[in-house]
């Protein structure tokens, strides 16, 4: 960082990020040489794949990172940034792919935390709600300063994060995959208020592997590959496919082969379902479906449901009441729950980091996760680590997971090749009874295509599979019959066919509800 | 094949202790201007700790003494550590194993040495373990927080201590609040004399490291870890948390118990109202210290055994009060701790 000069020598952009390196103890070289550069006002979107050095690019500019070299000029000026609270200073603010707030807090001391000395704050909390109060109307973001954070739904955590970033004044924002955890609708709505805000003068970076959503907000695209910057072109001047060819470095067709295929028996069958939530609200009340062998039965709905509760309990994690309930002939009470996985049942949760994957373990660790207790690997109560690594190895390259050294924490990973982890996981259990819920949450084009791939794959070899997906067109492309969910109950079955998805999109609202038959 | 580098691993658990000797050597200088600043030449008080600890053989191995029961301990709560169950109930669960290996010791003390020793201490981990595993239970069952309930064991665990020293199991003279001697068929065989150096010492050495290889090698440790790391990815992993729990608080209780069955057989021969000075808490600071790590367990049990016995001799030999002596060690393991903490600060920036 020496070789920096004082001054940016070109000042027409508000950022430029110059030949920034790094790379991490395990070899993972994350960013080799980008340059980024962003023009005041505008929406910049950052593409690439999973594990192409977009968070690692984003987090050195944060301060949570000190590059191996490189230069960053902001406002014209060499910036010198060693910790976030160095970024918030200079009027930088994130929202992180994984959420960063702490939950037993209440959204203003989340937003003021670790800003000010305490002595400031603590007797000035009056102040701080009416400020938030204040913006929360100006920009129509509903956020209710006193309310904990662990009693807001994900799209209310998102707000609070970019709150709080306005709150401290920033005049770049970014945002790091913010539209993966939310609904179609509450993306819908993200979009045109970061429009908004651009138009307003704030400089906005955008991550997102959704290539309608750059087209609809973004005025410049750079795309990366592998740690380095394939180019930057003019959102107007491009398309999709040319997006995703930068991308990918090849043609991403997006297109499944999905075969034509006969259902045999049913597999899973429950009768009269009916769960509560964490607040003890019933959340599911009474449904009843079946899932055939080489079947996906699609479940649409805007999420918060009664999705969530719906695989938390199939899974046997939280309680819940039923009729009946068969897996593969076998009647199940409620106790079976709890070890249905052993009986043939592979789950992707909804929240990889908080569920699917125990973070501070290694990569090989997590990926025997349900299976370690089985041979090969383990033997009379002993791990085998040297077969245990063999496996990851080899679903690592099946996956094509970014990975620098099997033997690291799965955090370090890229969001999208956690997810990866998780899908392989349970996929490769061959399963009789397969629950994914959000499968391809955060992961690249080319991956999500693959993964999509792999679950018909497993249909086509005998799997009933059930299927919970906030995306529509994921319903639609996967799926061999649709059920609607509507506060927690079936609006209805439809087939996948295009035409009506404006139909499912109205029973998804609640309204236009076709007969059950 | 477990054994394979397992000198290399020695040296990390070595390692894993942090920069002891320069954060000692903080806490000690501090601890001078203290003991300065109240009067003592700090040079003479710190001579008395050395030779307290190191003069010859007899107070190395007085040390290991001292650092017995605390590996014990130590190696058991990193394990419940690492469940993320905070058993504060150590203390207690030495108590209990005490119990149970002098009534061992008193009431079968006609049974061959050959089947009594084992006994004695077999029932010590029972005695242990149970008490351990009624916190688990609760736990479980109530949803009673385990540091409370660890906490009020330790207080009924010492009550029933003093109520058996002083009535039932009162020594038949009748003099002392104290059991009449176990059986010599109970005793564990010293092996260095004259010092007092026992078969307990190496006992302690295998546990660390079996409940090392049983944490990080074994499917069972992996469960707990797994337990301890995200309730949540376990239960969804199909794991079965209270189980877990129960078997985390068994191992600890069950070898806070096996210490106080050692203390029993291999020092006192009997029971008495104060058998323990605080093994059982300063055992939490052992393990911590190390961040929960079995086999470094060993090498902070050994520092605390090495504290403890120089201050006593400070405290006798250059008279300085035994608050002070208190202090100073809270500040050794005080700058260990901060030690340690920076080092994990300082790795992760570099990154
Ligand atoms: N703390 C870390 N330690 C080691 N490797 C890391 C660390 N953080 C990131 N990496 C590696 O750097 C590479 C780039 O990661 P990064 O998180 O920037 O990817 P990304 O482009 O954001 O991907 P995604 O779309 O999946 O979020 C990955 O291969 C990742 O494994
Ligand atoms: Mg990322």
């Amino acid at each position: 960082m020496e070789e920096c000069a004082p001054e940016s020598a070109d000042q027409e952009f508000i950022l430029r990020m110059e030949n920034i390196y790094k790379s991490f103890p395990g070899g993972v070289q994350a960013n080799r040489g980008i340059t980024l550069e962003v023009r005041s006002g505008e929406i910049h979107c950052l593409l690439g794949e999973n594990g192409a050095g977009k968070t690692v690019l984003m987090s050195i500019l944060y301060g949570l990172y000190k590059p191996d070299s490189g230069c960053i000029y902001y406002k014209g000026k060499k910036l010198d940034i060693h910790n976030p609270k160095d970024a918030i200073r200079h009027r930088i603010g994130m929202v992180h792919q994984h959420f960063m707030l702490v939950p037993t807090l209440t959204v203003a001391e989340n937003i003021v935390l670790g800003q000010y000395p305490p002595w400031k704050v603590l007797n000035h909390m009056e102040e701080v709600h009416e400020r938030i109060r204040a913006m929360s109307d100006e920009f129509g973001l509903d956020v209710d300063p006193t309310k904990l954070v662990q009693d807001l739904s994900v799209g209310e955590q998102q707000r609070v994060e970019i709150l709080k970033a306005l709150y401290h004044g920033a005049d770049l924002l970014i945002l790091d995959e913010p539209t993966a955890v939310l609904t179609p609708q509450e993306s819908e709505h993200l979009l045109k208020f970061l429009r908004q805000l651009a138009d307003r003068g704030l400089t906005i970076i955008f991550i997102t592997h959704k290539l309608e959503e750059v087209m609809e907000v973004s005025d410049r695209v750079t795309v990366l590959r592998d740690g380095r910057v394939v180019g930057t072109v003019n959102t107007s001047e491009t398309n999709p496919r040319e997006l995703a060819r930068m991308m990918v470095g090849r043609e991403v067709l997006m297109e499944l082969k999905k075969s034509q295929t006969q259902p045999g028996k049913v597999i899973f069958a429950v009768r009269d379902l009916r769960v509560r939530d964490a607040r003890g609200l019933e959340a599911v009340k009474g449904v009843s479906f079946e899932v055939r062998e080489r079947e996906i039965l699609g479940i649409a709905g805007v999420s918060g449901n009664g999705q969530t509760e719906l695989a938390l309990a199939l899974a046997g994690l939280i309680d819940c009441e039923f009729d009946e309930m068969r897996l593969d002939g076998q009647i199940l009470t409620k106790h079976d729950l709890h070890r249905l996985h052993r009986m043939g049942m592979a789950h992707v949760p909804e929240d990889r980091q908080r569920m699917g994957l125990i973070l501070p373990f290694s990569v090989a660790e997590n990926f025997v996760l349900k299976s370690y207790r089985d041979e090969p690997f383990s033997k009379r109560g002993f791990l085998r680590f040297e077969a245990i690594r063999e496996y990851s190895r080899s679903q690592i390259s099946k996956f094509n997971i970014r990975v620098g050294d099997i033997e690291e924490e799965i955090a370090h990973l890229s969001g999208g090749n956690q997810q990866k982890v998780v899908v392989a996981r349970e996929l490769d259990r061959h399963p009789r009874f397969l629950l994914v819920n959000q499968p391809t949450r955060g992961i690249d084009i080319g991956a999500t295509e693959f993964v999509r791939q792999q679950i018909l794959a497993q249909r086509d070899a005998g799997a009933a599979i059930l299927l919970i997906s906030a995306d529509l067109e994921e319903i639609f492309a996967l799926s061999d019959r649709i059920l609607v969910m509507f506060e927690g109950r079936f609006m209805g079955e439809v087939p996948p066919d295009p035409a009506l998805i404006e139909q499912v999109g109205l029973m998804m609202a609640g309204k236009a509800a076709v007969p059950a038959d | 094949m477990v054994w394979r580098n397992f000198g290399k691993r020695f040296r990390r658990a070595w390692q894993s202790i942090g920069l002891p000797p320069i954060a000692i050597l903080i806490a000690l200088l501090l601890g001078a201007v203290v003991l300065w600043l109240a009067g003592y030449d700090p040079l003479i008080a710190y001579r008395a700790m050395w030779q307290g600890a190191f003069k010859d053989l007899t107070a190395v191995t007085e040390v290991l003494i001292k650092a017995t029961p605390l590996i014990f301990i130590g190696a058991g709560l990193a394990i419940a550590f690492r469940c993320s169950i905070w058993n504060i109930g150590a203390e207690g669960q030495f108590y209990l194993g005490a119990i149970a290996a002098t009534a061992a010791g008193i009431y079968l003390g006609s049974l061959p040495r050959a089947i009594l020793m084992p006994l004695v201490l077999l029932l010590g981990i029972a005695g242990g373990a149970m008490w351990g595993m009624l916190a688990g239970f609760l736990k479980n069952r109530f949803g009673a927080n385990e540091v409370v309930t660890t906490i009020m064991l330790n207080y009924i665990a010492i009550f029933i201590t003093g109520f058996l020293v002083t009535g039932p199991m009162i020594e038949t003279k009748g003099l002392f609040p104290q059991t009449p001697r176990i059986s010599e068929n109970a005793w564990l065989p010293r092996f260095l004399p004259p010092t007092r150096l026992h078969l307990g010492f190496i006992i302690a050495l295998l546990l660390a490291i079996i409940l090392y290889i049983l944490l990080f090698k074994t499917s069972i440790g992996y469960t707990i870890r797994a337990v301890g790391t995200n309730a949540e990815a376990a239960r969804y992993a199909g794991i079965n948390v209270q189980n877990n729990i129960l078997l985390a608080m068994g191992i600890s209780g069950g070898a806070a118990g096996l210490a106080g069955a050692v203390e029993v057989a291999a020092i006192s021969y009997r029971l008495y109202q104060l058998i323990s000075p605080g093994y059982g808490f300063d055992g939490i600071a052992v393990s911590l210290l190390v961040g929960n790590n079995p086999l470094g367990v060993i090498f902070s049990g050994i520092l605390f055994g090495a504290l403890r016995s120089g201050s006593e001799v400070m405290q006798m030999n250059a008279r300085v009060p035994s608050v002070l002596v208190l202090m100073i060690q809270g500040m050794v393991v005080l700058s260990v701790v901060a030690f340690g903490v920076y080092r994990a600060v300082t790795m992760e920036k570099e990154e």
